[in-house]
């Protein structure tokens, strides 16, 4: 970072350099190969999807039949409402913890940041399923506390694990976003009488609109295609009904209806964040500092650690203390426990693969869509967001359906399925990394090219590094995203392959809740490495 | 960036090092709807006795007949080992199964394999009521599923409706008592807010945890938490009189036309017929050995006093859409 630090101090003025007529890059032709990158990067996902949804067209009766009965339009009015819910309250804990964590001097800062953003490893079925198992009279917390809460089950239990869920995306964005944030604004704001919350409100937030828009848009997205938290916790939500009509029936055409309505709210979302994106620059024109870290007196400092302890106590230890209530009750009756090797090496192979797939197809799009801005670059974003959206089952079988056909000699190939991944999570990379690069003054690249560099290397030289976390950061999240997925997982991977997740799924499947404790506790270990790289780098920029 | 790509590299070298396969015996790949953690140490003691090496695909049944039924005569499977009827008669109905030969059909009573050889039934599984012993008199259970409509029931029964074993018995009971009165049964229980699960498993821990009073599920799930954990209270009603609610569901196992090691494929499937291989499923997975002669886990009733359903369970994938169908119409998808 002391690299990039170091070009940021060389203070250019954007308005004193234009490079053409007109001035700053954005206002360039958008160059036909950056394009073609992007579209490249959607079409091994995106062919096979339209062409599913081509041959639904042929749909039957009972496709219709099911999509407009009353009882799918209350679904899709449950699935939204969820949606709508979960996106406000991961949001306001998001932001929340990334203001402590990122602008506060709380003790143990770097230590909270890991375990604030862990949840994010954590399988929405597994939190589910430790949820469900905690509570009531015979749960765990009665059993140690004495005391029997309600069973967390329906809207609130949906509403509870989607949220613990997705707040982590929120988080991670806006954190590393906030401490970009040019001080001299909020100085400016303060000097003049300001009280700290109007400071948030009308100078802080407003900056940070992308990444929390970005944040926002992934946590509601998750929630609109999750499968495994809804229908533990018997929430009936659109996706159960597309699972159901893919499990149990021989005609596959009303589930593939089904899941376009999905892509039609998941647009609605979509829009909505498009909508709120200002057309403002985000990024500092002049020598960059760290913000100052607020001090909290004692009373702050016990309510912000308060907050901090309840979403880490019910997202952290509490399913972590009943995936080791299970595994020392089948222990100590003798159920036959090992360390699931093979899945171990499968899920990080499967990881690394989609996080790298995953930071170079971002690279494209989001220089396309910061840098070349259009309504026609909006359709690319829309692209990937709708990818993130899709019921996973959704694409596996669209995948199935068109690689044996066209491509037969990749089907069921690693290749496949790591691109499969990247494409799928590419949301995850492409915000992480536009975040990022939204702060990078353009005046930059222009400088670079007055001085004679052509374009390509100056994405080289001057981009890339200075989105290079935020690159890095989307291809953390894509990794630990990839360990937690599970239909893809099951239906195109080569014969053989296993992975953490798939073997919690057959092992909670067969009730066998050892096994699968043993296989959750080993997958959040291992994810916890990028998570402790992904909350260490908004630290680090603070030159702490 | 760089060490992170050589990371991702490597990690590809040892993934494609992982996956080639070398037997002396030949090999198979196998698609399996039935779990690794049941299964998986099964296919181990064969692979060791035949030096046959067989690469396992894991996945749901239903989904992996979807699968096969996409990959057609492409299909990499040899053989599909499925959970249920519904699923293997998806495969049968595409016409991608290989007859079986009279040898391995004739070692198991004809009731539970393929009318016409496409699959044979390796294990059974029994359709019942699980319920809390701590709350539940046995005798104030009804004599079939019908009774579960009684308004006396409401929001006690817990289903699991889309679940594929459910589904099969919605199939069987269309097949039984005709789609009026499955519809029928499915608006009760709907009308009786029974809470619905994703699974059964969910419905055997909610049993024991006190949630539910009962639940209709397969047999051996709450023998499984059972054998983690004696002192729970649920147990086990198997219904006196023969009604689609007490369907036994063979799991099985069908040879695919497109294999190219049919050999080695039919050597398996007389594997998992073998006396190791049913005992196997008799004692590890608490279900009902189907070949005559070996005993079922000593929990269990005998499988000939079972009162179970006349109907060809070839017949169910072709009502398995419409017992989706009634299942959404009645409000319970």
């Amino acid at each position: 970072m002391t690299q990039a630090e170091s070009i940021v101090e060389i203070d250019i003025e954007p308005a004193g350099t234009p490079t053409v007529p007109g001035g700053t890059t954005a206002r360039k032709n958008t160059p036909w190969w950056l394009w073609a990158a992007a579209i490249a990067v959607l079409a091994p996902v995106a062919i096979p999807v339209l062409f599913l949804f081509a041959r639904a067209f042929e749909a039957t009766d009972a496709a219709w039949d099911t999509l407009w009965s009353f009882r799918t339009l209350r679904l899709i009015g449950r699935s939204f409402a969820l949606t709508a819910l979960v996106t406000m309250s991961a949001t306001v804990i998001g932001v929340g913890g990334a203001w402590i964590l990122a602008r506060t001097d709380i003790a143990f800062a770097r230590v909270w940041g890991v375990l604030f953003a862990l949840p994010l490893v954590v399988p929405s079925y597994v939190l589910a399923l430790a949820f469900v198992s905690a509570t009531g009279p015979r749960g765990l917390i009665a059993d140690v506390t004495g005391f029997a809460t309600p069973h967390l089950i329906g809207l609130p239990g949906a509403w509870l694990a989607l949220t613990i869920a997705t707040y982590p995306y929120v988080y991670l964005i806006t954190a590393a976003a906030i401490t970009k944030i040019d001080p001299a604004l909020e100085e400016a704001a303060r000097s003049l009488g300001a009280s700290p919350t109007r400071v948030f409100r009308t100078v802080i937030l407003p900056q940070l609109r992308p990444s929390v828009g970005a944040g926002a848009l992934l946590a509601a997205l998750y929630t609109l295609s999750d499968f495994g938290a809804v229908s533990l916790m018997r929430f009936d939500a659109f996706t159960r009904v597309i699972y159901a009509q893919y499990s149990g029936r021989l005609d596959r055409t009303p589930a593939i209806v089904l899941s376009i309505v999905l892509i039609l709210i998941a647009g609605v979302f979509i829009w909505g964040e498009q909508r709120t994106q200002g057309k403002g620059s985000y990024f500092t024109r002049s020598a960059m500092r760290p913000p100052s870290r607020y001090h909290l007196d004692t009373v702050q400092r016990i309510g912000a650690t308060t907050a901090l302890g309840v979403a880490v106590g019910i997202g952290v230890v509490l399913p972590v203390a009943v995936l080791v209530s299970w595994l020392v009750r089948g222990t100590a009756s003798g159920a036959d426990i090992f360390i699931p090797w093979r899945a171990i090496r499968g899920s990080l192979t499967a990881g690394s693969i989609a996080a790298v797939l995953a930071m170079v197809g971002a690279v494209p799009i989001v220089i396309l869509t910061v840098r070349f801005a259009s309504k026609k670059t909006r359709w690319i974003e829309r692209g990937v967001f709708t990818m993130f959206s899709l019921p996973h089952i959704t694409i596996a079988i669209a995948v199935i359906a068109f690689t044996i056909r066209y491509a037969t000699p990749v089907y069921q190939s690693i290749v496949v399925l790591g691109l499969v991944y990247a494409s799928m999570f590419l949301a995850q990379a492409t915000s992480a990394a536009k975040a990022s690069l939204l702060q990078v003054n353009p005046a930059l690249e222009d400088a670079s090219r007055s001085l004679g560099k052509g374009p390509i290397a100056t994405y080289f030289r001057v981009t890339f590094p200075l989105m290079a976390k935020g690159l890095l950061a989307g291809g953390a999240l894509v990794f630990v995203t990839t360990l937690k997925e599970l239909p893809a997982t099951l239906l195109l991977s080569p014969p053989g392959f296993t992975t953490l997740a798939v073997r919690i799924w057959s092992a909670a499947d067969e009730g066998l809740f050892a096994r699968a404790a043993a296989s959750s506790l080993i997958l959040i270990g291992v994810s916890i490495l990028p998570v402790y790289y992904l909350s260490i780098r908004s630290k680090d920029s603070l030159g702490v | 960036m760089k060490r992170l790509i050589a990371l991702g590299l490597a990690a590809v070298l040892v993934a494609a090092a992982c996956t080639s396969t070398n037997g002396d015996g030949g090999s198979i790949t196998l698609y399996s709807g039935r779990s690794e953690d049941l299964v998986q140490p099964l296919i181990d003691q064969f692979s060791e006795s035949t030096g046959i090496t067989v690469t396992v695909k894991y996945a749901g049944s239903a989904d992996l007949a979807a699968t096969i039924t996409e990959e057609g005569n492409s299909s990499p499977a040899d053989v599909f080992f499925a959970q249920d009827p519904a699923s293997l008669g998806t495969v049968a109905l595409a016409g991608l199964f290989d007859e079986l030969t009279d040898d391995v059909l004739s070692r198991v009573p004809s009731r539970f394999s393929d009318t016409n050889g496409a699959w044979v039934g390796i294990s059974g599984r029994a359709r019942v009521v699980v319920f809390d012993s701590s709350v539940v008199d046995p005798s104030a259970i009804p004599a079939t599923e019908d009774g579960f409509t009684d308004p006396s029931w409401e929001g006690q029964v817990g289903i699991a409706p889309t679940n594929g074993s459910f589904l099969s018995f919605v199939a069987a009971k269309i097949l039984t008592d005709g789609e009026q009165a499955t519809l029928a049964w499915l608006e009760g229980m709907a009308a009786n807010n029974s809470p619905k699960y994703p699974k059964n498993s969910p419905i055997v821990a909610a049993v024991n945890d006190g949630q539910i009073p009962v639940g209709l599920v397969n047999h051996y799930y709450l023998l499984r938490a059972l054998a983690e954990n004696p002192e729970l209270p649920g147990d086990n009603h198997f219904f006196e009189v023969a009604t689609a609610g007490g369907l036994v569901m063979p799991a099985g196992a069908g040879i695919l036309k497109s294999s190219d090691s049919k050999d080695a494929a039919q050597e398996f499937v007389e594997f998992l017929l073998s006396e190791q291989a049913q005992e196997f499923f008799a004692q590890e997975t608490f279900e009902y050995p189907l070949v005559p002669g070996i005993a079922a886990n000593d929990l269990l009733p005998p499988i000939d006093t079972i009162e179970t359903p006349d109907i060809d369970l070839s017949d169910l994938a072709s009502v398995l859409d419409t017992a989706t169908d009634l299942v959404a119409r009645a409000g319970l998808l």
